[in-house]
């Protein structure tokens, strides 16, 4: 996969990019190559100026000073089109996709549309599209199909696909990928992994972002650490190792907090599910016991990202039990009535409310207890447990009247934490606990949700990142079509492993 | 400068209109008759803002209104007419108003219409109605009791017989103090803005949309209807048509109102400050013999400026 060329072209050159923000120094005199026919990673935790260095290379965001050079000639990155012109392409993390229009027609966004006779050519648009499909291997896509219709996963290969679509007038030299696996399944980011193997035989430049250590150390050629705004560190893949990146992002040692041992369970059983079936899940029967952390995976579009979904909802059949007893969920609200907590997937689309402060976004779902008769709400004691909360979950915040909207991710994602321990349930609902969370909140996280569990709360983590899911959970449930096919005891289990028993069972089960 | 102009912009306006009208008229403008007389003359608009801002601060409108206050005047009318008592019409008033509201809650929180659309359509239906039942006539005369006419003339005597506080500007006060502690100090109330902030993290986090909803239609379908009573009682006479102006004026002082909020929320106080600008428009421009289409012009240019000013300077300062 990792092949050098002898002579390296310089394709993209970043020389002294400063940037600040008022008083925040967002780059400080970033300098980085790009050669033409490599991978470079770029890591670095939250706020070490990745986004930032992202967003000047896009034609978003104007540095103070500094200048970039492409192909040896000084670029003038001023809008993204002036970015697109230049040859360089985006793939950001962020699902920008338009629901209601079709496959083709969001590959085409921004793009002008091939046209005759002056109307618009839709059978070329939809074979341009099919052609960028094709290019990552997507079979199971159609150019008609509304994005409405398709799973994330899926919205987010339509939005990699565009940036393959060709333009003669502007071909595509340098491809910037901002965590483009986050809501892919391991099957998809190994296709993704092919193509950016196919454009660096095309000698194109790719700039890969991600937080998966894994997924840096077996795509990328060179790997470039931010910190504090500036190149930090600067090494061959192939001698970086999970520590040495680690240790360079965070500027400390931590290895050793990755040690993980699994809480033990107890034997009494907090929820139990029994033959549950939604629109996405066929009879799905588990017990979460107190105190376990139990994890949940599988492919994309197979089962996990609609468990939690599908427990809350009114559209199901099936008993879910509480501490034994029965208990009729038809909403959320009825969730957090029996004391299960919910930290959704999406933080800014479902999780949180930005625009408001930390103090409200905790005491939400427990408003009625911060009031008198269930009706007049007491502030002060709604920012009191705030308070209480935001130190339990080591919350980094000015004050608990702080807009969530100007947290770091991590932070938004413990001021979720701490919104669900805040009415002492007895279960935990988590899906995608660290997604976009830099490297140093994720064993923040880590570490927080085993003293949850050590308190006897069951938690049921959905996660596609396996690492997580190994260095939390004691037991992992595996899902396939939408069927739990497998639940195993989490010990020496490796990350190879469990891919493999989420390939398998599908395997199994074509054969039989 | 541009955080103080986007934060106080719109206070900015009032004060400059308020000395524009001063300098004016300034023998008739600034005197407490007159500023009384103002208070009374937005009373109505004043209430059903206070109630609109109920329904906007989840994000929804009720166009409505303006229909359920004539229609409102118009049920009290004809109990009027049928030989009813004062208490018995303006009970059914409110009735009207309370179940109307209802109705538009519940289409658009367990049906799931639109609120733009379902509030259009029983805006037509509403309208429709009052027409019927008054033969699109005017109910006016000695069939109104003076007991019910003398209310909006009557007020509270402060110091002396010069200071009386109108009693239909009390009215608005209550409704102020009622939604301003609803809005700002209840459960129900920051449930209601998280609804507007995200609706989707709002229903995850546990809160019950659909009857919180369905709660805030009925409030803004008897603010409606008590304003729609203030008018018939003000003017001494209901006609099927004399709310129609209010749905709009209100919707346009929720959002004069919300230029001046940091996130561009609906609350109550800014309401009020939306509704004092028009409402010194109003009675200022008529002193002037301002022509009443130019006055139109006038207010609804201001409405467009201001809230122009607020996203631009809110664009600039991302």
């Amino acid at each position: 996969m990792k092949h050098k060329s002898v002579l390296a072209v310089k394709l993209l050159s970043i020389s002294k990019l400063r940037k600040t923000f008022g008083a925040t120094i967002a780059l400080n005199d970033a300098s980085l190559d790009l050669n033409a026919g490599e991978t470079l990673a770029l890591m670095g935790e939250n706020g070490a100026g990745k986004s930032t260095l992202i967003k000047i290379l896009a034609g978003t965001v104007a540095p103070d000073s500094g200048e970039i050079h492409i192909d040896g000639q000084l670029a003038k990155l001023t809008t993204p089109i002036s970015a697109y012109r230049l040859g360089l392409r985006f793939i950001h993390q962020e699902l920008n996709v338009i629901r209601s229009l079709d496959v083709a027609e969001n590959i085409f966004l921004g793009r002008p549309y091939p046209q005759r006779f002056g109307l618009v050519n839709w059978r070329e648009i939809r074979a341009q599209a099919q052609d960028c499909l094709k290019k990552l291997g997507i079979k199971h896509i159609s150019p008609e199909q509304k994005l409405s219709k398709l799973s994330v996963g899926d919205r987010m290969l339509v939005k990699i696909a565009a940036a393959f679509l060709e333009d003669p007038a502007a071909p595509a030299r340098i491809f910037v990928m901002d965590e483009p696996t986050a809501a892919l399944a391991s099957e998809e980011t190994k296709r993704l992994f092919k193509v950016i193997d196919e454009l660096k035989r095309r000698a194109c430049g790719i700039i890969y972002v991600s937080h998966r250590l894994d997924e840096v150390l077996a795509i990328a050629d060179r790997i470039s650490v931010l910190r504090d705004g500036a190149v930090k560190a600067e090494m061959n893949a192939n001698i970086a190792t999970k520590s040495t990146l680690i240790e360079a992002m965070i500027g400390r040692d931590r290895v050793e907090s990755q040690q993980i041992i699994p809480p033990v369970r107890s034997e009494s059983i907090a929820l139990s599910v029994d033959r549950l079936n939604t629109p996405a899940l066929r009879d799905v029967s588990f017990n979460l016991h107190a105190g376990e952390i139990l994890g949940v995976v599988g492919l994309a579009g197979s089962g996990p990202e609609f468990l939690i979904k599908g427990l809350i909802n009114e559209a199901k059949a099936g008993t879910i039990s509480l501490n034994g007893e029965p208990v009729t969920i038809r909403e959320a609200a009825d969730a957090w009535k029996f004391g299960i907590a919910i930290a959704p997937r999406e933080r800014r689309s479902e999780g949180l409310l930005m625009m408001q402060d930390i103090a409200s976004n905790i005491a939400l779902p427990h408003l009625n207890k911060f009031s008198l008769l269930r009706f007049f709400l007491s502030r002060k004691h709604q920012a009191f447990v705030a308070r209480k909360m935001g130190v339990q979950v080591r919350l980094k915040a000015r004050s608990s009247q702080q807009k969530v909207r100007e947290l770091s991710g991590g932070n938004q994602q413990k001021v979720m934490f701490a919104r669900a321990i805040a009415g002492d349930p007895s279960v935990l609902l988590l899906d995608e606990p660290t997604r976009g969370v830099d490297v140093g909140a994720k064993y923040d996280i880590y570490a927080l949700l085993r003293e949850i569990a050590e308190k006897g709360v069951g938690i049921l983590v959905v996660s596609s990142d396996h690492e997580e899911i190994i260095h939390l959970c004691s037991r992992i449930m595996i899902f396939k079509d939408g069927r739990l096919v497998n639940t195993v005891v989490n010990s020496e289990m490796t990350e190879q492993a469990l891919l493999a028993l989420c390939y398998g069972e599908s395997q199994d089960r074509i054969a039989c | 400068m541009l955080m103080f102009l986007r934060r106080y912009g719109t206070l900015v306006g009032i004060a400059l209109v308020f000395v524009y009208f001063w300098i004016s008229l300034p023998d008739t403008f600034v005197t407490s008759r007159n500023l009384l007389n103002i208070t009374q003359q937005m009373s109505m608009l004043a209430v059903v803002g206070f109630t609109m801002t109920v329904v906007m601060s989840m994000g929804d409108f009720d166009l409505s209104v303006g229909a359920m206050a004539s229609l409102s005047g118009i049920i009290a009318g004809i109990i009027f007419v049928s030989g009813g008592s004062p208490q018995i019409a303006i009970l059914a008033a409110l009735c009207t108003g309370l179940i109307g509201g209802a109705i538009n809650g519940f289409l658009v929180s367990y049906i799931g219409i639109l609120p733009f659309v379902a509030t259009l359509g029983s805006m037509t239906v509403i309208s429709g109605l009052a027409f019927r039942l008054s033969g699109g006539k005017t109910i006016f005369g000695s069939i109104i009791p003076t007991s019910f006419s003398g209310f909006a003339r009557g007020g509270m005597e402060l110091w002396s017989t010069e200071l009386v506080i109108p009693n239909l500007t009390l009215v608005a006060l209550g409704a102020l103090v009622f939604i301003y502690i609803l809005l700002e100090h209840t459960v129900y109330g920051r449930r209601l803005y998280s609804i507007g902030g995200n609706v989707e993290a709002a229903r995850m986090a546990g809160v019950r949309i659909k009857p919180l909803r369905l709660i805030a239609f009925a409030l803004s379908g008897l603010g409606a209807s008590v304003s729609g009573l203030m008018y018939a009682s003000r003017v001494a006479s209901a006609n099927p048509t004399q709310g129609a102006s209010l749905m709009l004026d209100s919707i346009a002082a929720v959002f004069l109102g919300m230029t001046m909020s940091d996130e561009g929320q609906p609350r109550v106080l800014f309401t009020l400050a939306g509704v004092l600008i028009l409402g010194i428009l109003g009675n200022g421009l008529t002193q002037l013999n301002v022509d009443s289409y130019v006055r139109e012009m006038i207010t609804g240019s201001i409405i467009i400026a201001a809230v122009a000013a607020s996203s631009l300077s809110r664009t600039r300062t991302g």
